[in-house]
């Protein structure tokens, strides 16, 4: 995560400057075309922030190279990863449960009608329902512990989850479960030879959207019931008017939710889609 | 049924009349879906070991019929018989090559081909090596581990029929399976099914709307009316197949049947 964030600047020196790019050819060549534009937009967005800051757009909006300071002294002082722990505990338990339950439903949703009219309408409502309005509700019940946060992120997590994984059974390819049918699968080796396979894409997407949910319940909850976290140092430094400590830790939870998913994906296609590798 | 049914005269000479041994029989099959008639009352004899066309105008439902022998859609009426039993779905001594190849696009070749033995039960080493043995068979040695999408349509398509020929069914039910292939491929394919059909004791049942190829491939063509489909009659050109293709393809009895069945489907589309 830290490479994430620092190394940009030197991809920036190498591309901004007209002498840099046959460095930036060079480069290319070493890492490939891809890695090098990703790179080179992280490099652009932290400039674009670099200036901004520098102008200044407004006395609360620090410079990158405040924020990397600041991020850099709260991994050092421990304040970051200590909230990073206490942020990640509910979120990873209520991911883990949205995601078993949320692809458990939703698979079953898609396989029996019975299940779908009984669950589907459950989670069309929930994903339409804003869920902020929610929350005072859930600590009214639950109180301020961990529960809350918990069902806070599944709150979030699960209807999508769930809904992905029931549209993506619903659409399996049905000259595939023919084929299955005509050499004689049972219905057990379908689903998992054929269907789960052929959904996978859209359930993972379902993942992804769930995880990404699950990180704005979580912070959410952190923000509105318990001051804990990450939520707490975002409150925390904005109400000392410490900017670019403020601007650090949202920076490194959205590094974070983006580096989180992008290994989800890499597990989705060592796991179900062998032939998407090298693409 | 109501089938014409009208022999030609070539027939005379070949062993045995089509009917003597049928390995499926089809008994009066009809098919509606809702109130649109798709196949009325269709009988038709699968002569075993031979080459059978279902050829036809497009919406005759003659893939609704290949369907139905294959137990994959169920008849609204009458019974399809396969070594004298009736069939309740799809069955071992049955396997079905389709249209869009219906490959795992997760798999590669050889698992793909190896896919009806697995789910048979075979042991992993034994179906590795069945796959291997059809996947040579076909002409695609060297692709065993590649992937569909990195195969060409015709390519894909030997894959398909390597799956139907694995599981050793007796009867292979192909569903325009060249249809999605281009013109070169289609006639490769055409030859190399010839010759498959010579080395393999199995019996073909064939979808196609290629006048051409029916004649080209077939013992026994079931020519289908347009909707609901009847069989129309039943041709059987007495080809002399042991020519080279182009041979084949100038033969005067290959010419003037395909001209004969051109004749008679022009009044349908007409």
């Amino acid at each position: 995560m830290s490479s994430n964030v620092h190394s940009p600047g030197a991809a920036a020196a190498a591309v901004s400057g007209r002498p840099g790019r046959a460095l930036a050819r060079a480069a290319g060549a070493l890492v490939g075309g891809p890695m090098l534009w990703r790179l080179a937009s992280v490099a652009l967005f932290c400039l674009t922030w670099e200036v901004a800051g520098r102008i200044p757009v407004s006395y609360a909006f620090p410079t990158f190279g405040a924020t990397a300071a600041a991020f850099a002294a709260m991994v050092a002082d421990g304040s970051l990863p200590a909230a990073f722990a206490v942020t990640l505990l509910p979120l990873v338990i209520g991911v883990t449960l949205s995601a078993v339950l949320g692809v458990g439903i939703g698979v079953l949703m898609g396989l029996r009608r019975g299940a779908e009219w009984i669950a589907a309408p459950v989670f069309i409502v929930l994903q339409a329902a804003p869920m902020a309005a929610l929350i005072p509700l859930v600590t009214f019940v639950y109180g301020i512990g961990l529960t809350s946060k918990v069902l806070a992120v599944c709150l979030l997590a699960l209807p999508v989850i769930a809904l992905n994984g029931y549209k993506a059974v619903r659409n399996v390819n049905p000259s595939l479960l023919a084929m299955a049918r005509s050499f004689l699968a049972s219905p057990w080796q379908r689903v998992v030879r054929i269907i789960l396979p052929d959904a996978s894409p859209v359930i993972f997407a379902g993942l992804r959207l769930g995880v990404s949910a699950g990180f704005i319940g979580v912070i959410l909850a952190e923000l509105l019931i318990t001051p804990t976290g990450i939520g707490d140092l975002i409150t925390y430094h904005r109400s000392i008017a410490n900017y670019a400590e403020m601007y650090a830790s949202i920076a490194s939870i959205i590094v974070f939710s983006a580096v989180t998913l992008a290994v989800l994906q890499t597990v989705e296609v060592a796991l179900f889609r062998p032939e998407k590798k090298g693409t | 049924m109501g089938a014409v049914r009208r022999i030609d005269a070539a027939r005379a000479g070949r062993p045995g009349p089509a009917t003597a041994d049928p390995i499926v029989q089809v008994r009066g099959i009809t098919k509606r879906y809702g109130s649109t008639e798709a196949l009325k009352d269709v009988d038709v004899d699968v002569p075993r070991g031979k080459l059978t066309t279902l050829l036809g105008p497009s919406g005759c439902g003659k893939t609704t019929l290949l369907k139905i022998v294959a137990g994959l859609l169920d008849a609204t009426a009458g019974e399809v018989l396969v070594n004298g039993k009736p069939i309740s779905g799809p069955g071992p001594e049955r396997a079905f090559v389709f249209q869009d190849f219906a490959l795992m696009p997760w798999a590669t070749v050889i698992t793909n081909v190896a896919f009806g033995l697995e789910m048979r039960g075979v042991p992993k080493a034994e179906r590795l090596e069945t796959a291997r043995h059809c996947i040579r068979e076909v002409g695609l040695a060297g692709f065993e581990d590649r992937y569909p999408h990195e195969l060409s349509g015709g390519m894909r398509q030997r894959v398909g029929l390597a799956r139907a020929l694995a599981v050793s069914a007796d009867v292979l039910l192909l569903d325009e399976p060249f249809s999605a292939v281009d013109e070169q491929t289609r006639r490769k394919f055409q030859e190399d099914l010839l010759r498959l059909r010579h080395q393999e004791n199995k019996t073909f049942l064939f979808v196609t709307h290629s006048i051409e190829e029916a004649v080209y491939l077939s013992d026994a063509i079931v020519m289908l009316s347009r909707r609901p489909g009847r069989v129309n009659r039943i041709i059987e050109p007495a080809i002399d197949r042991s020519g080279s293709p182009d041979e084949i393809r100038r033969d005067r009895h290959y010419l003037d049947t395909v001209e004969e069945i051109w004749h008679s489907l022009r009044d349908f589309v007409e």
